[in-house]
């Protein structure tokens, strides 16, 4: 029987082994350092809040793995004999596999800053994050305040993490408006003031010089970069983004950029081995795709297709339209479709911003200034439907048809109010003072 | 791992080091109340029963209140989850098993030992804590307290004050706030004012609550209940034959509009309860593979066990020589199966596939009611029915289900086994609901194409228990019979991943092995095989 071994158990791998099963009677073995069992590494907020315990957060119950025939095995790879067909284990052991896939995920940036391994310091990716976390701020008293440098998604979710524990935090953001590297102004201006709504210090245009320690080598404060300033804090997160967390890979003969590179079959530069999810580098960008996906559903998309081929049926990476959510504190966050931020939009990208007078609800559609093709939508406070958007971007469809079918997209809870109405308006008269 | 996972055991770190000033002067007003009611149930002679009275209940919905407004209107508008598994109460902690026992106790006596609360008998006066709701009685109805109107009382309490606390917590979302405001309508005006009002009207009818529904109601069909209503003229059989529309016109036609949710949590008062003073422990509720079979074992032993019992008792008495219905046994026991059959056709013809090996089960429970039916009636004599006293098989229903189950284990558990518990595993109206809700129904929660992250907050909130990620991180829309349709999973979502609606049967089930958002070439070949 021929053994697939999968290292990496988060959503990219697990999906793969499950879809192996459906198709197949392979062997299977997923391998991870962190958990024993896959646990939804978004759900980790949600713990140190108090919504949850650790348990839930697991999407399938323990029996489920022996159930199909998967096995499980708790250890780090070291190293990878790709000669011989070899993992070996910082444990000492080794295991034996005829096809490789590598889901290992990411890790949190470091920019070499000073500090930034002392006591308190810590990224938000991994359950010993978490863990960490828990031990250095476990409550106000001991944790006066927390610093976090990053504004990014898991930046603001750790915000909102300590926020929840009444915890003090300062948040630092390289950029001059949250998060705008990505969200279109006006957007992301809506979400500055949601944060300072929170009483969270929100710190625009302002870098992290150094971390200083105490005598201990706890952190004692951190020293901003631009004034100088010092500001007294018990944890540091560091959540400037991730990259690809393939340093045991280096000694081997697999191909590696930032991640490990693969072709559009998932395919890295070896025979009979594959990469997918976080850690997967495409030679070349799919469409406006980045070539590196930090996200979700690009783990579980390329988990499906991979198992194909895994099963005999060779299949291309050919992800759909794109879509992706978050939720900044209470606002939630859906785009389908590229809208690009001011920063990063080309010159025919034409954009139509509306934005609800509670300063909790806005969109922004973006389309093709000349042919009027509808590119793609932001929503704050409102919900869509997925279906509905992924069928228009197939249809091409023109603005101004989105525009008046709005409502059908529409998928807030029943009762909720409409916006449909006042967006139109809106938007015809926008066009007529142009 | 660290989580905090044990303080909720520990008493040296009691929830209340975290609450504001405010919310302890709440609290401290709320257990004034209380104090009165003990200070009643252990016979306090108070000169003016009927101002203390005003003064505790005042006392405990004024601390609800206070308490309320101070942990939510001080923060924006959201989710308010924050620590729900960290505090002793919620959590099955220390304070969670205290109240636990308070509230089993509480039931054990208020069903079985009904004089340890005061209640007077033999032509005795009210003492205790029923005497102290005398007054409040009196005002309403002219007649002296009994423990159901103490319950009755103390019941409306809290969901009318945990429903304002619940109002707030959800103050962003109009779906909770008009099912809230529904269930506490109804339990004001339905189960509690209108009966004192239609007693003071005609005091021979039965207590009739309009929007309990049989099988619910277990005692509608009851030779008193049904005589009563006979015996008062036109009202009475105005009363009757609404009852039996509710049951076979009205519920199937909202259920399928709607789903059970119509009824189950915007309707009825166990649906009231646990939504409201319930809220705090819905996580409470198993996700388990194997409590979900316990529930299904369960739930449709006690349908069964309804449907038998009501049939035995209206058979009983149609047994008389001279009975005083139009009905004879042969025709009643005929009309029962007919009915049985009918429906059992019907679900066969129509939904077999869907049903897949639950079809089996569905046939098994359909032969053992009908063999139940007919083994009755070829030995039943007028006094005993299977052998034992007729009325034997209904104390038992009403002992065991009725008040066991429903009240000590439904809700004294609350802070143990989650808020529905009584919903999930014992109510035979969810099961018939529930049923229909599954099979004929426009009623789905939709999943929202590939956006699910499988957090898991959708699960954890659903009180009965339904592992809603199990579904949504498929993609595929939930379709259960047990949902009562509270809507929590949807709220509680940070993806906007969940929607209950009401749309065309077809593709309501949709099983999906690829989500939207991967190869159309992918989806094609794997979701349309
Ligand atoms: C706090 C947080 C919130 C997020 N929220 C969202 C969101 O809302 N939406 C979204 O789209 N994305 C979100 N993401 C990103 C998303 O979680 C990741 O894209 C996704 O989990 C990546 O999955 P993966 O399977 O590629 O890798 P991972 O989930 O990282 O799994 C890889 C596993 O492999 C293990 N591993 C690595 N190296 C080795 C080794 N050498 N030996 C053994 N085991 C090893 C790792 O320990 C890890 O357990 C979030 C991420 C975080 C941290
Ligand atoms: S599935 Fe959702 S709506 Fe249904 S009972 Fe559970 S939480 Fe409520
Ligand atoms: S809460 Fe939403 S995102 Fe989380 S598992 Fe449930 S459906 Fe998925």
């Amino acid at each position: 029987m021929e053994h697939i071994a999968i290292i990496g158990n988060g959503i990219s791998g697990v999906t793969l082994a499950r879809h192996i099963r459906k198709n197949s009677d392979k062997k299977i073995t997923i391998i991870s350092g962190e958990t024993e069992y896959f646990f939804s590494r978004t759900a980790l907020m949600y713990i140190y809040m108090g919504h949850m315990k650790f348990e839930h957060t697991q999407p399938y119950e323990n029996w489920f793995w022996e159930k199909n025939r998967i096995e499980l095995k708790q250890g780090f790879v070291k190293q990878v004999d790709t000669d011989t067909k070899t993992l070996h284990f910082a444990e000492g052991d080794t295991l034996q596999y005829d096809k490789l896939v590598i889901a290992t995920g990411s890790k949190p940036n470091k920019f070499g800053w000073p500090g930034q391994d002392l006591e308190g310091v810590m990224g938000m990716y991994h359950k010993q994050d978490l863990e960490n976390l828990e031990k250095y701020a476990p409550n106000k008293d001991v944790c006066k305040r927390a610093v976090i440098v990053g504004g990014g998604l898991i930046g603001i979710e750790m915000a909102e993490m300590l926020n929840s524990r009444g915890i003090p935090v300062t948040f630092l953001v390289r950029e001059d408006s949250f998060w705008n590297g990505v969200l279109p102004s006006g957007e992301s201006e809506m979400i500055n003031r949601h944060i300072k709504n929170h009483h969270i210090d929100l710190r625009l245009s302002t870098n992290l010089k150094e971390i200083v320690s105490d005598a201990d080598g706890k952190v004692k404060s951190i020293i901003i970069e631009e004034t100088g300033e010092e500001i007294p804090c018990n944890v540091v997160g560091l959540t400037a983004g991730v990259a690809p967390n393939i340093d045991f890979l280096r000694e081997s003969d697999i191909e590696i950029g930032r991640g490990v590179k693969v072709n559009r079959f998932l395919e890295t530069n070896l025979p009979d081995i594959y990469a997918i999810g976080d850690c997967a580098e495409q030679h070349e960008a799919i469409g406006n795709r980045r070539p590196i996906e930090a996200v979700w559903y690009t783990g579980r998309m390329m988990g499906e297709v991979l198992a194909q081929t895994i099963c005999g049926n060779k299949m291309e990476y050919k992800p759909g339209h794109w879509f992706n959510s978050a939720k900044f504190l209470d606002i939630e966050y859906q785009t389908y479709g590229w809208v690009f931020s001011d920063r990063n939009k080309s010159e025919f990208e034409a954009h139509f911003h509306w934005k609800h007078t509670d300063d909790t609800k806005c969109i922004t559609v973006a389309y093709h200034k000349d042919t009027n093709t509808f590119l793609g939508i932001n929503t704050f406070g409102i919900r869509m439907r997925h279906e509905v958007f992924d069928r228009w971007l197939t249809e091409n469809r023109d603005v101004d048809y989105v525009m008046n079918h709005l409502a059908e997209a529409n998928f807030d809870p029943e009762f909720y109010s409409k916006f449909e109405t006042e967006i139109l308006n809106a938007y015809t008269n926008q066009l007529q003072t142009i | 791992m660290s989580n905090k996972i044990n303080h909720s055991m520990s008493l040296a770190q009691p929830d209340a080091l975290n609450i504001t000033n405010t919310q302890k002067i709440a609290l401290a007003i709320g257990v004034v109340g209380l104090f009165i009611l003990a200070l009643a149930l252990f016979n306090t002679n108070f000169p003016n029963k009927g101002l203390f009275l005003t003064l505790s209940l005042g006392a405990i919905f004024g601390g609800v209140i206070l308490y309320s407004r101070s942990a939510y209107l001080t923060k924006l508008e959201g989710i308010k989850n924050d620590g729900v598994w960290f505090k002793s109460i919620s959590s099955r902690g220390v304070l969670g098993w205290m109240l636990g026992v308070l509230l089993t106790t509480f039931y054990i006596v208020l069903y079985f030992f009904p004089t340890y609360l005061g209640l007077g008998t033999n032509g005795e006066a009210n003492s205790g804590l029923i005497g102290f709701f005398d007054p409040l009685s009196q005002l309403l109805s002219g007649r002296d307290a009994s423990q159901w109107f103490v319950y009755g009382v103390l019941y409306t309490v809290a969901i009318l004050a945990f429903g304002y606390k619940f109002l707030l917590k959800y103050r962003h979302n109009r779906y909770q706030q008009l099912r809230t405001g529904s269930v506490m309508f109804f339990q004001l005006g339905f189960a509690f004012l209108i009966p004192e009002f239609m007693y003071v009207m005609n005091n021979d009818l039965p207590y009739y609550d309009l929007k309990s529904i049989w099988p619910l109601n277990y005692y509608i069909f009851d030779e008193w209940s049904v005589k009563g209503f006979l015996s008062t003229g036109n009202i009475g059989i105005a009363l009757l034959l609404f009852g039996l529309l509710s049951i076979f016109v009205i519920t199937p036609i909202l259920t399928y509009k709607y789903g059970k949710r119509w009824y189950c949590s915007w309707v009825c008062g166990c649906g009231g309860l646990a939504e409201t003073a319930g809220d705090s422990f819905r996580q409470l509720s198993s996700k388990k593979m194997y409590a979900w079979k316990i529930e299904r074992w369960l739930i449709h032993t006690v349908l069964v066990f309804s449907i038998v019992m009501t049939v035995a008792m209206v058979y009983s008495y149609l047994g008389y020589e001279k009975n005083d219905f139009w009905l004879t046994r042969g025709v009643f026991i005929s009309l029962v199966i007919g009915l049985l059959t009918v429906v059992f056709a019907a679900v066969m013809y129509f939904k077999r596939q869907e049903l897949g090996k639950d079809a089996k089960m569905g046939a098994i429970g359909y032969a053992v009611v009908i063999a139940l039916l007919l083994i009755m009636h070829y030995t039943g004599t007028t006094d005993h029915l299977f052998y034992i006293k007729a009325g034997a098989l209904r104390s038992a229903y009403g002992l065991y289900i009725g008040s066991i189950f429903s009240g000590v284990i439904g809700t004294g558990f609350y802070p143990i086994l989650g808020n529905r518990s009584w919903c999930r595993f014992g109510c035979p109206m969810a099961a018939i609901l529930g049923f229909q809700q599954r099979l004929f129904s426009k009623f789905r929660i939709t999943t929202n194409g590939g956006q699910c992250i499988s957090c898991g907050n959708c699960s954890n909130s659903c009180e009965m228990g339904i592992d809603v990620r199990a579904y949504a991180q498929k993609g595929e829309n939930i379709v259960r019979s047990s949902c009562v349709g509270c809507g929590i999973c949807s709220a509680v979502c940070p993806r906007g991943v969940l929607k209950l609606e009401n749309d065309s049967m077809k593709g309501r089930i949709n099983p999906t092995e690829v989500l939207l958002g991967n190869d159309v070439d992918l989806m094609d070949l794997l979701n349309n095989k």
